[in-house]
């Protein structure tokens, strides 16, 4: 009844917004909020008066009566965004290699396409991931089903709605100006309020667990979601110019924007794109390869160090900066030593395979996730390498940094979450196993070719870029025009989108097989997940 | 449970971590303290520390006409590919100018630093090319610089400026700390007019409000107010606050 009345509420509100305002972008929002709004009064009203009220049973035969849906939703939405901001990024990766494709229309020109790719990829593809493998991870790992009836759509169609309304908002224009917290005021304000029931729904249902421990993984996970909570607050806190403009501007200005700016943005990097991809490791590495977790001191040692260091790392994008030099080195000092916290990690995940290697050559799935922990160890090295001052002089602006955070994502975080999503279908789908490892093979493939041309077209493109900007003639004056090193990027660049292209087209056959696989026939038990085998310690070993 | 039959004195501290593990409230405040240490050491001095920006003379905010412009940099995503930050190393001076202070973008909402030189640094721009060659290279970069790889922003020169909001976006700076007057305010859409049309009666005053400011036809088409005009006239006026031969580099360092 609340949820009715908080949505027909909206719904004259964002009529007067959408009547008001004097920028069409901003009323084509509000009437995107207003068909949500509308959506959700059609959709309660209609469950109230078909009386299908009653409350969802929590067990059925002493089995936990899981809820899915949600889960189902997300990893759909996953693959189709994920598969849209793949197409975006080979998009731009092409437009810097040929120019013409900007079309030099509002639209479509780079500086607008580049947060799309940006935020299709992090928070559409990621986002959707968390969202979708928190939900089955907190729920099997409880034994609980998930709190409450329609809090958990409220999720994750809120947070789809948020990702349509950043989306269309950058291509027509309308942005903060933040690299990776692009979306204006009102669509931050409506993600606080999806977020604050994401924890509450996250938080009550490990509140019903019947398990004594919380498992490692929900560590994980609620690190990420309180995290990111706060960033989103300290880097969002912007003074709309007034409540019928979009348009917005941050309290903060100049160095201290700048130091909120990268707290927030490397944060995501470590809570995001880290904290909540290793929650995915913790619970799908174990399930796959039937093994439990290598070390459970571990796992407390690395959750600790890692949520405490990763928070100071920030300011080592702002080296060499207006940024006082105090907060550089702290930056660096602390950039240097998560390093540790993250091979914990990875060490972690990589050793729980012990007594069980043979299963990397007959399983891709499996050796997916393995290589993404092999990425993710790579891209965990370089990165304290490149917050070093000196190093970063060299690389910083250059491609060198754009090659290092795709070793990170497309290496790590997109090959973790194509193996969760490649468990996951047969399981949520009640399917035997996927309709063809054959073809798993060919997306590990196609796609690991795909991230090697793209890291070591990086590598030399922003190396060289630093070295040349950096030159100087024998009689002293600098060696190259800045357009010379623009001209000398063009075959990394093409190399570059080559690489995008085998990524894409991996992930093209991924849900080709995904499809085929939901439409095969369906089994009462898949066998990849016994339905309640003997239990054994909650630290160690996901619960079943 | 595996952890309690094995337990003997040498493992009790990790049994001290039970508490985390079956207690989410405790979790949440463990995780929350954690997490604050380095943001609070990081963060908070910036705005206390009297040596975070430096003691300049020439600072002013943005006319109503930058202002406008700055927000179509922005919009277009110009960050993306330059940024506005000189590191102080001898090519980069050399190349650019002399090297960012705090100071300069003291009034900046957002900060616009950047990431990446997919494009030159544009921290200095103003005043280093004419606006004819503004207008020539945002409508077709590649007429004048043929390896150039910018998207062509013909679009900005067709777009009227909108006016309505000038007053608002003000405010919503001073909110967060910018010196516009009410009288700044009050005169908005009279300045910005002046500013980007010739000989225009209000331009003695637009030059007492914002000392130094450029007023003239910044588009080449005297008889609109465009997008292009407020583009170019910020891009104008970046780096030019700072008067840097009177600017004395010791008396700041941190």
């Amino acid at each position: 009844m609340l949820g009715i009345g908080l949505a027909a509420a909206a719904i004259p509100m964002l009529m007067l917004v959408a009547g008001l305002t004097e920028s069409s972008a901003f009323a084509f929002h509000a009437v995107l909020g207003l068909l949500a709004a509308l959506g959700a009064v059609l959709f309660i009203g209609n469950r109230c008066f078909d009386g299908r009220v009653l409350p969802v049973p929590q067990e059925i035969d002493g089995k936990p009566n899981y809820n899915m849906g949600p889960v189902k939703f997300g990893v759909v939405a996953a693959m189709f965004w994920g598969i849209a901001g793949f197409a975006v990024g080979l998009l731009i990766a092409s437009q810097l290699a040929f120019p013409a494709l900007n079309l030099d229309l509002p639209w479509t020109n780079f500086g607008r396409m580049r947060p799309l790719h940006t935020s299709a990829v992090i928070f559409a593809f990621g986002g959707n991931v968390l969202i979708a493998t928190s939900f089955y991870v907190v729920q099997r790992t409880s034994r609980a089903r998930l709190a409450g009836d329609l809090a958990p759509w409220f999720v994750v169609l809120g947070y789809n709605l948020f990702i349509v309304i950043a989306g269309t908002g950058y291509l027509l224009g309308i942005t903060q100006g933040k690299e990776y917290a692009e979306p204006e005021w009102y669509a931050d304000l409506w993600l606080t309020v999806v977020w604050v029931v994401y924890l509450l729904v996250f938080l009550a249902t490990l509140a019903k667990r019947r398990e004594p421990h919380i498992y490692v993984a929900n560590w994980f996970y609620l690190g990420f979601i309180l995290t990111i909570a706060v960033l989103h607050l300290g880097n969002n806190l912007t003074v709309p110019a007034s409540v019928l403009s979009p348009k917005s501007y941050i309290v903060w200005s100049g160095v201290q924007d700048a130091m909120f700016q990268w707290w927030y943005g490397h944060n995501a990097v470590g809570f995001f794109l880290t904290a909540g991809f290793l929650a995915i490791m913790y619970y799908f590495v174990p399930k796959r390869a039937n093994r439990p977790i290598y070390s459970y001191r571990l796992s407390i040692i690395h959750f600790w160090a890692l949520i405490f260091l990763y928070i100071w790392a920030g300011p080592h994008h702002l080296h060499y900066t207006a940024l006082p030099d105090w907060a550089q080195t702290l930056g660096m000092t602390f950039s240097i030593m998560l390093w540790m916290p993250s091979w914990g990690g990875m060490i972690n995940g990589i050793m729980t395979l012990s007594g069980a290697w043979d299963k990397l050559r007959t399983d891709p799935v499996l050796r997916m996730m393995v290589v993404s922990l092999a990425f993710y160890g790579m891209s965990t090295f370089e990165g304290p390498l490149m917050s070093i001052k000196a190093v970063n002089g060299l690389s910083h602006y250059t491609d060198w940094t754009v090659g290092h955070v795709h070793s990170g994502a497309l290496g790590w975080v997109a090959y973790i979450s194509f193996g969760a999503i490649y468990c996951l279908v047969p399981w949520l789908w009640n399917r035997r196993e996927l309709y063809s490892l054959k073809l798993v093979n060919w997306h590990f493939w196609i796609s690991t070719l795909g991230i090697v041309l793209y890291i070591s077209a990086m590598w030399v493109a922003g190396i060289m870029q630093g070295l040349m900007w950096r030159a100087y003639t024998s009689l002293g004056f600098l060696e190259y025009s800045f357009i010379e090193t623009v001209a000398a990027m063009h075959p990394y660049y093409v190399i570059r989108a080559l690489g995008g292209a085998l990524f894409l087209t991996g992930a093209l056959i991924m849900a080709f097989n995904l499809w085929m696989t939901v439409r095969s026939e369906s089994v009462d038990a898949p066998a990849s997940e016994p339905a309640d085998a003997g239990r054994l310690a909650p630290q160690l070993v996901p619960a079943q | 449970m595996s952890l309690s039959n094995a337990a003997g004195p040498r493992r009790s501290l990790w049994s001290k971590h039970k508490i985390f593990e079956t207690n989410s409230i405790i979790l949440i405040i463990g995780v929350l303290l954690v997490i604050s240490v380095g943001g609070l050491v990081e963060i908070a001095p910036l705005f206390y520390l009297k040596n975070t920006i430096e003691t300049v003379e020439g600072m002013r905010p943005y006319t109503p006409l930058e202002l406008a412009g700055r927000a179509i940099y922005v919009r277009e995503g110009c960050y993306n590919c330059h940024s506005q930050m000189i590191r102080p190393l001898r090519d980069e001076v050399e190349r650019y100018g002399h090297y960012s202070l705090a100071a300069e973008s003291m009034y900046d909402k957002p900060f616009q630093w950047g990431s990446k030189r997919i494009g030159p640094d544009l921290a200095r721009v103003g005043g280093k090319y004419s606006d004819e060659w503004h207008r020539l290279h945002l409508e077709d970069p590649r007429l004048i610089v043929p390896q150039s790889i910018m998207p062509g922003y013909g679009f900005l020169f067709r777009n009227e400026l909108p006016l309505g909001e000038i007053g608002d976006e003000m405010r919503a700076n001073r909110a967060g700390g910018v010196p516009y007057t009410d009288e700044m305010i009050a005169a908005a859409r009279t300045d910005l007019k002046a500013q980007a049309t010739p000989d225009h009666p209000g331009q003695d005053d637009l030059a007492k409000r914002y000392p130094k400011a450029q007023a003239r036809d910044f588009d080449g088409d005297p008889g609109r107010i465009t997008e292009a005009d407020a583009l170019i006239a910020y891009l104008q006026v970046l780096g030019t606050f700072i008067d840097f031969k009177l600017y004395d580099d010791k008396a700041n360092i941190r």
